[in-house]
Protein backbone atom coordinates (compact mmCIF):
# COMPACT_ATOMS: atom_id res chain seq x y z
CA UNK A 1 0.00 0.00 0.00
CA UNK A 2 1.84 3.03 -1.00
CA UNK A 3 1.93 5.85 1.57
CA UNK A 4 -1.02 8.62 1.80
CA UNK A 5 1.50 11.22 2.07
CA UNK A 6 4.15 9.76 -1.00
CA UNK A 7 2.98 13.45 -3.09
CA UNK A 8 4.20 15.95 -0.05
CA UNK A 9 7.70 15.87 -0.71
CA UNK A 10 6.95 16.80 -4.39
CA UNK A 11 4.56 19.38 -3.70
CA UNK A 12 6.51 20.75 -1.14
CA UNK A 13 9.38 20.79 -3.38
CA UNK A 14 6.85 23.02 -6.07
CA UNK A 15 5.98 25.20 -3.49
CA UNK A 16 9.95 26.03 -2.90
CA UNK A 17 10.04 26.71 -6.38
CA UNK A 18 6.83 29.00 -6.39
CA UNK A 19 7.78 30.66 -3.47
CA UNK A 20 11.24 31.49 -4.88
CA UNK A 21 9.79 32.11 -8.28
CA UNK A 22 7.41 35.08 -6.98
CA UNK A 23 10.08 36.42 -4.32
CA UNK A 24 12.23 36.99 -7.83
CA UNK A 25 8.80 38.71 -9.23
CA UNK A 26 8.27 40.89 -6.46
CA UNK A 27 11.62 42.43 -5.91
CA UNK A 28 12.66 42.27 -9.24
CA UNK A 29 9.91 42.48 -11.90
CA UNK A 30 7.11 43.83 -10.73
CA UNK A 31 6.76 47.40 -11.44
CA UNK A 32 6.84 49.83 -8.18
CA UNK A 33 3.44 51.26 -7.37
CA UNK A 34 3.54 54.89 -8.24
CA UNK A 35 1.15 56.28 -5.46
CA UNK A 36 2.34 53.57 -2.03
CA UNK A 37 6.35 53.37 -3.92
CA UNK A 38 8.05 50.22 -2.31
CA UNK A 39 5.52 49.04 0.77
CA UNK A 40 3.09 48.51 -1.60
CA UNK A 41 4.98 45.12 -2.35
CA UNK A 42 3.91 43.68 0.96
CA UNK A 43 0.76 43.35 -0.67
CA UNK A 44 1.85 40.91 -3.05
CA UNK A 45 2.04 37.95 -0.25
CA UNK A 46 -0.09 39.90 1.99
CA UNK A 47 -3.46 39.41 0.35
CA UNK A 48 -2.84 36.16 -0.77
CA UNK A 49 -2.15 35.03 2.99
CA UNK A 50 -5.73 36.76 3.63
CA UNK A 51 -7.48 34.81 0.70
CA UNK A 52 -5.48 31.31 1.96
CA UNK A 53 -6.68 32.22 5.65
CA UNK A 54 -10.45 32.37 4.40
CA UNK A 55 -10.12 29.26 2.47
CA UNK A 56 -8.67 27.00 5.49
CA UNK A 57 -11.56 28.30 7.43
CA UNK A 58 -14.18 27.27 4.52
CA UNK A 59 -12.10 24.08 4.56
CA UNK A 60 -11.83 23.41 8.71
CA UNK A 61 -16.29 23.84 7.69
CA UNK A 62 -16.51 21.53 5.08
CA UNK A 63 -14.51 19.12 6.71
CA UNK A 64 -16.93 19.37 9.86
CA UNK A 65 -19.87 19.69 8.18
CA UNK A 66 -18.25 15.85 6.17
CA UNK A 67 -17.97 15.36 10.14
CA UNK A 68 -21.41 15.22 11.11
CA UNK A 69 -22.71 13.97 8.57
CA UNK A 70 -20.34 10.57 8.34
CA UNK A 71 -19.43 10.67 12.00
CA UNK A 72 -15.87 9.65 11.06
CA UNK A 73 -13.52 11.02 13.46
CA UNK A 74 -10.67 11.37 10.24
CA UNK A 75 -12.58 14.71 9.04
CA UNK A 76 -12.16 15.97 12.92
CA UNK A 77 -8.91 15.69 12.79
CA UNK A 78 -8.64 17.49 9.29
CA UNK A 79 -11.53 20.34 10.30
CA UNK A 80 -9.06 21.02 13.43
CA UNK A 81 -5.62 21.19 11.54
CA UNK A 82 -7.68 23.48 8.87
CA UNK A 83 -8.73 25.59 11.23
CA UNK A 84 -5.62 25.79 12.78
CA UNK A 85 -3.81 26.84 9.96
CA UNK A 86 -6.78 29.08 9.24
CA UNK A 87 -5.54 30.80 12.86
CA UNK A 88 -1.64 31.10 11.99
CA UNK A 89 -2.72 32.13 8.40
CA UNK A 90 -5.04 34.81 9.66
CA UNK A 91 -2.61 36.00 12.38
CA UNK A 92 -0.23 36.61 9.86
CA UNK A 93 -2.85 38.42 7.99
CA UNK A 94 -2.90 40.61 11.26
CA UNK A 95 0.50 41.11 11.48
CA UNK A 96 1.79 41.79 7.71
CA UNK A 97 -1.89 44.21 8.06
CA UNK A 98 -0.14 46.29 10.90
CA UNK A 99 3.03 46.49 8.84
CA UNK A 100 1.57 47.64 5.86
CA UNK A 101 -0.74 50.20 7.49
CA UNK A 102 2.11 51.37 9.53
CA UNK A 103 4.34 51.75 6.05
CA UNK A 104 0.95 53.55 4.38
CA UNK A 105 -0.78 55.55 7.21
CA UNK A 106 1.71 56.07 10.02
CA UNK A 107 -0.12 53.80 12.26
CA UNK A 108 -0.26 50.54 13.52
CA UNK A 109 -3.95 49.76 13.85
CA UNK A 110 -6.80 51.67 12.59
CA UNK A 111 -10.32 50.65 13.03
CA UNK A 112 -11.31 51.81 8.99
CA UNK A 113 -9.52 48.82 7.57
CA UNK A 114 -12.16 46.83 7.44
CA UNK A 115 -9.96 44.15 6.35
CA UNK A 116 -7.81 44.26 9.52
CA UNK A 117 -11.15 44.24 11.47
CA UNK A 118 -12.79 41.71 10.10
CA UNK A 119 -9.69 39.47 10.79
CA UNK A 120 -9.40 40.81 14.38
CA UNK A 121 -12.82 39.67 14.98
CA UNK A 122 -12.21 36.39 13.38
CA UNK A 123 -8.89 35.72 15.70
CA UNK A 124 -11.33 35.87 18.37
CA UNK A 125 -13.83 33.61 17.31
CA UNK A 126 -11.08 30.53 16.27
CA UNK A 127 -9.18 31.55 19.02
CA UNK A 128 -12.23 30.76 21.11
CA UNK A 129 -12.66 27.51 19.01
CA UNK A 130 -8.95 26.40 20.45
CA UNK A 131 -10.14 26.96 24.21
CA UNK A 132 -13.59 25.34 23.47
CA UNK A 133 -11.78 22.16 22.08
CA UNK A 134 -9.19 22.12 24.81
CA UNK A 135 -11.60 22.34 27.26
CA UNK A 136 -13.69 19.63 26.67
CA UNK A 137 -12.76 15.81 26.82
CA UNK A 138 -11.65 14.34 23.75
CA UNK A 139 -14.21 12.33 22.18
CA UNK A 140 -17.48 12.59 19.98
CA UNK A 141 -18.73 14.75 22.05
CA UNK A 142 -15.93 17.08 21.61
CA UNK A 143 -15.86 16.71 17.65
CA UNK A 144 -19.37 17.81 17.67
CA UNK A 145 -19.69 20.84 19.65
CA UNK A 146 -15.92 22.06 17.19
CA UNK A 147 -17.56 21.17 13.91
CA UNK A 148 -20.73 23.13 14.93
CA UNK A 149 -18.61 25.79 16.11
CA UNK A 150 -16.90 25.28 12.76
CA UNK A 151 -20.07 25.84 10.94
CA UNK A 152 -21.18 28.96 12.64
CA UNK A 153 -17.41 30.16 11.68
CA UNK A 154 -17.67 30.12 8.05
CA UNK A 155 -21.39 31.83 7.91
CA UNK A 156 -19.65 34.57 10.54
CA UNK A 157 -17.18 35.81 7.81
CA UNK A 158 -20.02 37.28 5.76
CA UNK A 159 -21.71 38.20 8.46
CA UNK A 160 -19.30 40.23 10.18
CA UNK A 161 -17.86 41.60 6.49
CA UNK A 162 -21.38 43.41 6.26
CA UNK A 163 -21.35 44.29 10.10
CA UNK A 164 -17.97 45.94 9.19
CA UNK A 165 -18.78 47.77 6.42
CA UNK A 166 -22.45 48.99 7.62
CA UNK A 167 -20.39 49.79 10.80
CA UNK A 168 -17.79 52.30 8.87
CA UNK A 169 -20.64 53.73 7.19
CA UNK A 170 -22.08 55.45 10.19
CA UNK A 171 -20.32 54.44 13.09
CA UNK A 172 -16.97 55.32 12.23
CA UNK A 173 -16.51 57.00 9.26
CA UNK A 174 -13.35 55.54 7.10
CA UNK A 175 -10.88 58.24 7.64
CA UNK A 176 -8.28 56.05 5.56
CA UNK A 177 -9.09 54.52 2.47
CA UNK A 178 -6.52 52.75 0.08
CA UNK A 179 -7.68 51.91 -3.54
CA UNK A 180 -6.86 48.36 -4.67
CA UNK A 181 -3.60 48.97 -6.87
CA UNK A 182 -4.85 49.27 -10.26
CA UNK A 183 -2.46 46.58 -11.54
CA UNK A 184 -0.70 46.40 -14.66
CA UNK A 185 -0.21 43.18 -16.32
CA UNK A 186 2.98 42.43 -14.58
CA UNK A 187 1.51 42.83 -11.11
CA UNK A 188 -1.07 41.13 -11.96
CA UNK A 189 1.02 38.37 -12.97
CA UNK A 190 2.99 38.46 -9.88
CA UNK A 191 0.09 38.72 -7.72
CA UNK A 192 -1.09 35.48 -9.37
CA UNK A 193 2.04 33.25 -8.74
CA UNK A 194 2.14 34.32 -5.38
CA UNK A 195 -1.32 33.61 -4.64
CA UNK A 196 -0.32 30.10 -6.22
CA UNK A 197 2.55 29.85 -3.99
CA UNK A 198 1.10 30.84 -0.92
CA UNK A 199 -1.98 28.63 -1.46
CA UNK A 200 0.31 25.22 -2.39
CA UNK A 201 2.51 26.25 0.67
CA UNK A 202 -0.72 26.05 3.21
CA UNK A 203 -2.05 22.95 1.59
CA UNK A 204 1.90 21.35 2.00
CA UNK A 205 1.55 22.66 5.68
CA UNK A 206 -1.79 21.03 6.45
CA UNK A 207 -0.74 17.64 5.32
CA UNK A 208 2.53 17.78 7.25
CA UNK A 209 0.49 18.96 10.04
CA UNK A 210 -2.20 16.41 9.54
CA UNK A 211 0.33 13.49 9.00
CA UNK A 212 1.73 14.58 12.47
CA UNK A 213 -1.23 14.33 14.21
CA UNK A 214 -1.95 11.26 12.73
CA UNK A 215 1.02 9.85 13.53
CA UNK A 216 0.84 10.93 17.28
CA UNK A 217 -2.65 8.96 17.53
CA UNK A 218 -0.95 5.98 16.09
CA UNK A 219 1.49 5.93 18.52
CA UNK A 220 -0.91 6.57 21.25
CA UNK A 221 -3.08 3.29 19.87
CA UNK A 222 0.25 1.44 19.68
CA UNK A 223 0.82 2.13 23.26
CA UNK A 224 -2.14 1.27 24.80
CA UNK A 225 -1.99 -2.42 22.81
CA UNK A 226 1.67 -2.34 24.10
CA UNK A 227 0.53 -1.85 28.13
CA UNK B 1 -45.92 20.53 13.00
CA UNK B 2 -48.38 21.49 16.27
CA UNK B 3 -46.62 18.42 18.06
CA UNK B 4 -43.10 20.16 17.38
CA UNK B 5 -44.51 23.64 18.65
CA UNK B 6 -46.81 22.39 21.55
CA UNK B 7 -43.44 20.99 22.59
CA UNK B 8 -41.40 23.93 22.52
CA UNK B 9 -44.52 26.09 24.38
CA UNK B 10 -44.41 23.04 26.90
CA UNK B 11 -40.65 23.50 27.22
CA UNK B 12 -40.58 27.28 26.88
CA UNK B 13 -43.41 27.08 29.85
CA UNK B 14 -41.46 25.04 32.06
CA UNK B 15 -38.42 27.36 32.39
CA UNK B 16 -40.89 30.51 32.93
CA UNK B 17 -42.29 28.67 35.32
CA UNK B 18 -39.34 27.66 37.04
CA UNK B 19 -37.99 30.79 37.19
CA UNK B 20 -41.24 32.42 38.46
CA UNK B 21 -40.70 29.77 41.67
CA UNK B 22 -36.90 30.57 42.08
CA UNK B 23 -37.02 34.23 41.12
CA UNK B 24 -33.54 34.34 41.22
CA UNK B 25 -32.22 35.14 37.36
CA UNK B 26 -34.63 38.21 36.70
CA UNK B 27 -33.72 40.33 39.70
CA UNK B 28 -30.12 39.67 39.43
CA UNK B 29 -30.27 40.46 35.39
CA UNK B 30 -32.37 43.75 36.18
CA UNK B 31 -30.24 44.96 39.07
CA UNK B 32 -26.82 44.02 36.72
CA UNK B 33 -28.49 46.23 33.82
CA UNK B 34 -29.42 49.34 36.37
CA UNK B 35 -26.29 49.13 38.13
CA UNK B 36 -24.35 49.00 34.62
CA UNK B 37 -26.09 52.02 33.59
CA UNK B 38 -24.96 54.52 36.59
CA UNK B 39 -21.22 52.65 36.08
CA UNK B 40 -21.54 54.13 32.79
CA UNK B 41 -22.98 57.85 34.11
CA UNK B 42 -19.65 57.77 36.39
CA UNK B 43 -17.40 56.09 32.99
CA UNK B 44 -18.69 58.78 30.64
CA UNK B 45 -16.64 61.93 31.03
CA UNK B 46 -18.80 65.16 30.45
CA UNK B 47 -19.06 65.74 27.06
CA UNK B 48 -18.85 62.63 25.85
CA UNK B 49 -22.08 63.34 22.88
CA UNK B 50 -25.35 61.54 22.85
CA UNK B 51 -23.96 58.53 21.11
CA UNK B 52 -21.31 57.52 23.36
CA UNK B 53 -24.50 56.48 25.53
CA UNK B 54 -26.16 54.55 22.63
CA UNK B 55 -22.98 52.64 22.42
CA UNK B 56 -23.06 51.95 25.96
CA UNK B 57 -26.38 50.71 26.00
CA UNK B 58 -25.71 48.00 23.73
CA UNK B 59 -22.97 46.89 26.34
CA UNK B 60 -25.21 47.11 28.80
CA UNK B 61 -27.75 44.74 27.15
CA UNK B 62 -24.96 42.41 25.54
CA UNK B 63 -23.45 41.33 29.19
CA UNK B 64 -26.99 41.09 30.99
CA UNK B 65 -27.94 38.90 28.32
CA UNK B 66 -24.84 36.99 29.00
CA UNK B 67 -25.53 36.88 32.74
CA UNK B 68 -29.03 35.42 31.86
CA UNK B 69 -27.29 33.09 29.33
CA UNK B 70 -25.03 31.81 31.31
CA UNK B 71 -27.42 30.27 34.32
CA UNK B 72 -29.75 29.70 30.57
CA UNK B 73 -29.14 25.87 31.34
CA UNK B 74 -28.25 25.16 34.58
CA UNK B 75 -31.59 23.84 35.28
CA UNK B 76 -31.10 20.97 33.36
CA UNK B 77 -27.51 20.56 34.47
CA UNK B 78 -28.34 20.73 38.36
CA UNK B 79 -31.37 18.79 38.12
CA UNK B 80 -29.17 16.09 36.22
CA UNK B 81 -31.68 16.45 33.69
CA UNK B 82 -29.97 16.99 30.50
CA UNK B 83 -29.47 13.85 29.14
CA UNK B 84 -33.47 12.78 30.18
CA UNK B 85 -33.84 16.05 28.31
CA UNK B 86 -32.39 14.89 25.33
CA UNK B 87 -33.97 11.05 25.31
CA UNK B 88 -37.29 13.02 25.54
CA UNK B 89 -39.20 12.05 22.79
CA UNK B 90 -39.20 15.49 20.83
CA UNK B 91 -37.60 16.96 18.03
CA UNK B 92 -33.84 18.10 19.87
CA UNK B 93 -34.42 21.10 17.99
CA UNK B 94 -37.47 21.66 19.75
CA UNK B 95 -35.52 21.89 23.38
CA UNK B 96 -32.80 24.47 21.64
CA UNK B 97 -36.31 26.59 20.21
CA UNK B 98 -38.16 26.63 23.81
CA UNK B 99 -35.10 27.48 26.01
CA UNK B 100 -34.49 30.27 23.31
CA UNK B 101 -37.78 31.11 23.96
CA UNK B 102 -37.83 31.48 27.58
CA UNK B 103 -34.85 33.73 27.23
CA UNK B 104 -36.46 35.90 24.96
CA UNK B 105 -39.10 36.55 27.01
CA UNK B 106 -36.45 36.49 30.34
CA UNK B 107 -34.82 39.29 27.69
CA UNK B 108 -37.65 41.01 27.16
CA UNK B 109 -39.33 41.59 30.69
CA UNK B 110 -35.70 43.24 31.68
CA UNK B 111 -35.85 45.50 28.95
CA UNK B 112 -39.12 46.69 29.83
CA UNK B 113 -37.67 48.33 32.61
CA UNK B 114 -34.13 48.55 31.68
CA UNK B 115 -35.26 51.02 28.57
CA UNK B 116 -37.17 53.17 30.04
CA UNK B 117 -34.92 53.48 32.78
CA UNK B 118 -32.06 54.33 29.83
CA UNK B 119 -34.48 56.95 28.46
CA UNK B 120 -34.14 58.51 32.21
CA UNK B 121 -30.72 58.27 32.76
CA UNK B 122 -29.20 59.01 29.54
CA UNK B 123 -31.62 60.29 27.17
CA UNK B 124 -34.75 59.22 25.03
CA UNK B 125 -35.27 56.02 22.66
CA UNK B 126 -36.56 56.64 19.20
CA UNK B 127 -38.85 53.87 17.79
CA UNK B 128 -36.02 52.37 15.26
CA UNK B 129 -33.60 51.72 18.46
CA UNK B 130 -36.35 50.04 20.10
CA UNK B 131 -37.14 47.81 16.78
CA UNK B 132 -33.31 47.31 17.14
CA UNK B 133 -33.30 45.89 20.36
CA UNK B 134 -36.26 43.78 19.23
CA UNK B 135 -34.65 42.50 16.81
CA UNK B 136 -31.74 41.86 18.20
CA UNK B 137 -32.73 40.12 21.01
CA UNK B 138 -33.84 37.13 18.97
CA UNK B 139 -30.33 36.74 17.70
CA UNK B 140 -28.83 37.18 21.28
CA UNK B 141 -30.79 34.62 22.39
CA UNK B 142 -31.02 32.23 19.81
CA UNK B 143 -26.94 32.24 18.73
CA UNK B 144 -26.58 32.34 23.01
CA UNK B 145 -28.91 29.47 23.87
CA UNK B 146 -26.84 27.61 21.42
CA UNK B 147 -23.28 28.46 22.83
CA UNK B 148 -24.56 28.60 26.50
CA UNK B 149 -25.27 24.78 25.40
CA UNK B 150 -21.62 24.31 24.09
CA UNK B 151 -20.23 25.85 27.03
CA UNK B 152 -21.83 23.41 29.35
CA UNK B 153 -20.30 20.85 27.90
CA UNK B 154 -17.59 22.41 28.47
CA UNK B 155 -14.76 21.74 31.79
CA UNK B 156 -14.61 26.18 32.13
CA UNK B 157 -18.62 26.33 31.33
CA UNK B 158 -19.31 30.09 32.38
CA UNK B 159 -15.74 31.27 31.78
CA UNK B 160 -16.18 30.71 28.21
CA UNK B 161 -19.48 31.77 27.48
CA UNK B 162 -18.55 35.01 27.03
CA UNK B 163 -15.30 34.40 24.67
CA UNK B 164 -17.47 32.35 22.17
CA UNK B 165 -20.44 34.73 22.39
CA UNK B 166 -18.81 38.14 22.10
CA UNK B 167 -17.22 37.80 18.55
CA UNK B 168 -20.73 36.05 17.62
CA UNK B 169 -22.55 39.16 19.17
CA UNK B 170 -20.65 42.28 17.61
CA UNK B 171 -22.74 42.08 13.90
CA UNK B 172 -25.81 42.87 16.43
CA UNK B 173 -24.11 45.86 18.30
CA UNK B 174 -23.31 47.25 14.94
CA UNK B 175 -27.19 46.45 13.66
CA UNK B 176 -28.33 47.89 17.11
CA UNK B 177 -26.17 50.96 17.34
CA UNK B 178 -26.64 51.81 13.50
CA UNK B 179 -30.87 51.47 14.01
CA UNK B 180 -29.91 54.03 16.78
CA UNK B 181 -28.01 56.81 15.63
CA UNK B 182 -27.86 56.28 12.08
CA UNK B 183 -30.63 58.78 10.28
CA UNK B 184 -31.34 55.78 7.68
CA UNK B 185 -32.25 52.75 10.39
CA UNK B 186 -33.79 50.43 7.78
CA UNK B 187 -30.51 49.32 6.34
CA UNK B 188 -29.25 48.44 10.20
CA UNK B 189 -32.91 46.89 11.11
CA UNK B 190 -32.79 44.92 7.64
CA UNK B 191 -29.33 43.18 8.11
CA UNK B 192 -30.22 42.45 11.96
CA UNK B 193 -33.14 40.88 10.60
CA UNK B 194 -30.72 38.67 8.13
CA UNK B 195 -28.90 38.12 10.53
CA UNK B 196 -31.79 36.54 13.07
CA UNK B 197 -32.68 34.45 9.84
CA UNK B 198 -29.50 33.02 9.43
CA UNK B 199 -28.26 31.94 12.49
CA UNK B 200 -31.88 30.82 13.87
CA UNK B 201 -31.46 28.62 10.80
CA UNK B 202 -28.59 27.06 11.54
CA UNK B 203 -29.10 26.83 15.15
CA UNK B 204 -32.05 25.24 14.78
CA UNK B 205 -30.17 22.95 12.50
CA UNK B 206 -27.50 21.82 14.07
CA UNK B 207 -28.76 21.83 17.79
CA UNK B 208 -28.93 17.90 18.10
CA UNK B 209 -25.25 17.76 17.39
CA UNK B 210 -24.37 19.80 20.54
CA UNK B 211 -26.74 17.83 22.68
CA UNK B 212 -26.12 14.35 21.41
CA UNK B 213 -23.23 12.17 20.76
CA UNK C 1 17.57 51.68 3.52
CA UNK C 2 14.58 53.75 3.01
CA UNK C 3 11.54 53.28 5.86
CA UNK C 4 9.46 51.72 3.08
CA UNK C 5 12.10 49.05 2.43
CA UNK C 6 12.55 48.97 6.31
CA UNK C 7 8.68 47.74 6.29
CA UNK C 8 8.65 45.63 3.72
CA UNK C 9 11.52 43.06 4.67
CA UNK C 10 9.84 43.61 8.52
CA UNK C 11 6.77 42.29 6.70
CA UNK C 12 8.42 39.55 4.97
CA UNK C 13 10.81 38.72 7.81
CA UNK C 14 7.60 37.86 9.88
CA UNK C 15 6.06 35.38 7.14
CA UNK C 16 9.38 33.99 7.46
CA UNK C 17 9.80 34.07 11.42
CA UNK C 18 6.06 32.29 11.80
CA UNK C 19 7.24 29.77 9.04
CA UNK C 20 9.91 28.91 10.46
CA UNK C 21 8.84 28.79 14.31
CA UNK C 22 5.89 26.44 12.42
CA UNK C 23 8.71 24.23 11.76
CA UNK C 24 10.48 23.70 14.97
CA UNK C 25 7.14 23.10 16.76
CA UNK C 26 6.68 20.47 14.19
CA UNK C 27 10.08 19.02 14.40
CA UNK C 28 9.89 19.06 18.20
CA UNK C 29 6.76 17.37 17.81
CA UNK C 30 8.24 14.21 15.88
CA UNK C 31 11.23 14.26 17.80
CA UNK C 32 8.85 13.18 20.65
CA UNK C 33 7.00 11.23 18.57
CA UNK C 34 10.69 9.17 17.70
CA UNK C 35 11.52 8.68 21.36
CA UNK C 36 8.22 7.22 22.07
CA UNK C 37 8.06 4.99 19.08
CA UNK C 38 11.64 3.73 19.78
CA UNK C 39 10.72 3.02 23.55
CA UNK C 40 7.69 1.47 22.39
CA UNK C 41 9.46 -0.58 19.63
CA UNK C 42 11.40 -1.90 22.75
CA UNK C 43 8.50 -2.93 24.84
CA UNK C 44 7.52 -4.96 21.39
CA UNK C 45 10.61 -6.91 21.39
CA UNK C 46 10.71 -8.03 25.04
CA UNK C 47 7.74 -8.93 24.60
CA UNK C 48 8.35 -11.22 21.81
CA UNK C 49 11.90 -12.85 23.58
CA UNK C 50 9.93 -13.09 26.67
CA UNK C 51 6.98 -14.94 24.85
Amino acid sequence: MSSPNSRVPALAALATVLVGASLVLVFFVAPEDADQGISQRIFYFHVPIALTAYACFGWGALKALLYLWRKDDRYDLESYVGIHLGTVFGSLTLLTGSIWAKASWGIWWTWSSNQLVLFLVLFLFYAAYFMLRFSVEDGPRRSSLSAVYALFGVVLVPVSFFAIRLASDFIHPTVFNREGPQMSGTMFATFCVAWAAITLLAYVLYRVELAGKRLDLSVRELREALA
Amino acid sequence: MTGYLADVATLARKDLRLELRARDTLPAMLLFVLSTFVVFHFALPQGSGENAAQGLLWVALVFTALLGLARSWAPEREGGVFDGLVLAPCDRSAIWLGKAAAVLVFLVAIEVVALPAFALFFEPLDGAAVAGVALANVGICAVGTMLAAMAAASRTRELILPLLFLPLAIPLVVGGVGSAISPEPGRYLLFLALYDAVFAIICWATFEYVVTE
Amino acid sequence: MSAGEKYVAAAYGVIFVVLLLWVVIIAAKLTRLERELAELAGRARERRDDG
